[in-house]
């Protein structure tokens, strides 16, 4: 379970998230949805533990991600935007430094390397060299690292991006097979991946969350796009509205 | 410290793939031949020189530590200078901009412990390479009779040296993004080390015996004479645990930017 209370981050004078709050039950696949520079990647940097919020806490499983960080971190898989991969280690190499950095006891290594090799369709590629890899091959290794631990916890930051049609829907079976009793946060911009795998939707726009809604409570009929538009398309006009009132009043002043 | 032997062991094969390690090794060696050769025939003509003029003072002052030996050293530190910074700039810095810095900060590990990795993997490298420079010694030995415990002494200075160097190397990586930032930076603390002592007789008694503490050579040209004295280990001691600590809380810090 992932709860997420109050979490503001600014850099300088630039916020990037402000008072973000949701919550991620256990077994649920929670899309997190946002136009490009929302602050979605700030919010999964921080419950990642990459980074701490200014203010507000994020809790893994009853451990707080900046007290008990260590505890924390052990029972998340994290894919980022880019997949971390060092270029020049070779598949298999690069499967068994990520398990042993994420703390797989030593005589399971090679299984849980194996196992993600078949899981994730690497089996032709184990032996080549990351920076040979195709764009779709990198993201399916970037998410057997995520998931080599077997982490009670996922973060995936856009799993789908570059990816072919092919490659995108076996991914998506992938996560949604993935999910029994873990708690997964995806973050997307494609919204049909959300209706088709997610439990439940958190819509975040300029930092700020603005819907967080289960899917199966939706209205029938309305489309997620819908929602979506309409959601960032209120904040949108609110922000345009404003000048528009001073600009008439500063009119009627004139008058 | 399991954590930590992941880390290095990562990084020892990083440096082997790539293939940096063979690069710097092998150039290390190469000049370190070239120096070796010419110092040998210096020492060989001057003690024909000597021979011919029956100058038994100068065939005396003649030995293989103080006439090949210390000045090989000395030529190497130098090497090094240029060396360890090409080493080193990629540790932290390429990591940021690949995006596998994520993975490293996400990861179950404290960053005491990244840093201790990467700390050893980068120094066994350096150290490897100055061991394998005994092959210089070894060849005099067999023919000839050079001081062993002077050996000794001289190569443990220099592995003090390379292992303060490669601290410094980790610290400027650690700042940066872009390894040739890192690399100059680098560069620059390690050449302003070697010359920091130049003024020393310039300003007060206490300045210039500031400044000449501070400067490498004065610590390492002591013990490349084979002459060890605790105020020079404690000396590279501290170069290395200084700079081992500002990298950890400059890649602590990175987090909170």
């Amino acid at each position: 379970m992932i709860e997420v209370k109050n979490l503001n981050k600014s850099y300088g004078d630039f916020v990037a998230i402000r008072d973000v709050t949701f919550i991620a039950e256990q077994g649920q696949i929670l899309g997190f949805l946002g136009p490009n520079g929302a602050g979605k990647t700030t919010t999964m940097r921080i419950i990642t533990g990459f980074m701490p919020a200014t203010s507000g806490t994020v809790v893994i499983d009853g451990l707080d991600s900046f007290r008990q960080s260590l505890e924390a971190r052990s029972r998340i898989g994290y894919l980022p935007e880019n997949p971390p991969l060092y270029n020049e280690l070779r598949v298999r190499s690069y499967l068994r430094f990520v398990a042993k950095l994420r703390g797989v006891a030593k005589p399971q290594v090679e299984a849980a390397v194996d196992h993600m090799i078949e899981v994730c369709g690497l089996s032709t590629m184990a032996h080549r060299i990351c920076g040979q890899l195709s764009k779709g091959f990198r993201q399916r290794v970037g998410l057997a690292q995520a998931l080599i631990h077997n982490p009670p916890v996922l973060v995936l930051d856009e799993p789908t991006i570059g990816l072919d049609p092919r490659q995108i829907h076996e991914i998506r079976e992938l996560i949604r097979g993935l999910a029994g009793k873990r708690t997964i946060v995806l973050s997307t911009h494609i919204l049909p991946e959300v209706s088709q795998i997610c439990d439940k939707v958190v819509i975040i726009n300029e930092g700020r969350v603005v819907l967080e809604e289960q899917l199966s409570a939706m209205p029938a009929g309305t489309s997620l796009e819908d929602l979506f538009l309409s959601t960032i398309a209120k904040e949108h006009h609110e922000g345009i509205e404003a000048p528009e009132e001073l600009l008439e009043e500063v009119g009627a002043g004139h008058g | 410290m399991r954590n930590t032997l992941t880390i290095a062991g990562k990084e020892l094969q990083s440096y082997f793939v790539q293939p940096i390690a063979y690069v710097v090794m092998a150039v290390f060696l190469l000049l370190g031949g070239w120096f070796f050769f010419v110092l040998v025939r210096r020492f060989d003509l001057m003690m024909h020189l000597y021979g011919a003029m029956q100058n038994t003072q100068g065939l005396e002052s003649l030995n293989l530590n103080d006439t090949i030996l210390s000045p090989l050293l000395q030529d190497l530190s130098i090497v090094l200078v240029i060396l360890v910074p090409a080493l080193t700039m990629r540790t932290f810095a390429e990591e940021k901009r690949l995006g596998t810095y994520e993975l490293l900060l996400t990861a179950p590990i404290r960053t005491g412990e990244i840093v201790a990795g990467k700390f050893i993997a980068a120094a066994a490298i350096v150290l490897l390479m100055i061991l394998l420079a005994g092959i210089y010694p070894l060849i005099l030995i067999l023919f000839g009779n050079p001081e062993l415990g002077l050996i000794g002494a001289e190569w443990l200075g220099m592995a003090l040296l390379a292992v303060s160097f490669v601290s410094i190397g980790l610290f400027t990586s650690s700042l940066t993004q872009n390894q040739i930032i890192a690399a100059i930076t680098c560069f620059g603390i390690l050449l302003l080390l070697y010359v920091i002592s130049w003024p020393a007789e310039l300003g007060g008694v206490t300045l210039g015996n500031v400044l000449r503490y501070l400067a490498l050579p004065e610590h390492f040209d002591q013990m490349i004479k084979g002459v060890i004295d605790t105020t020079d280990i404690v000396y590279f001691f501290s170069v290395i645990l200084l700079a081992l600590f500002l990298t950890q809380r400059s890649v602590e810090s990175a987090r909170w930017r």
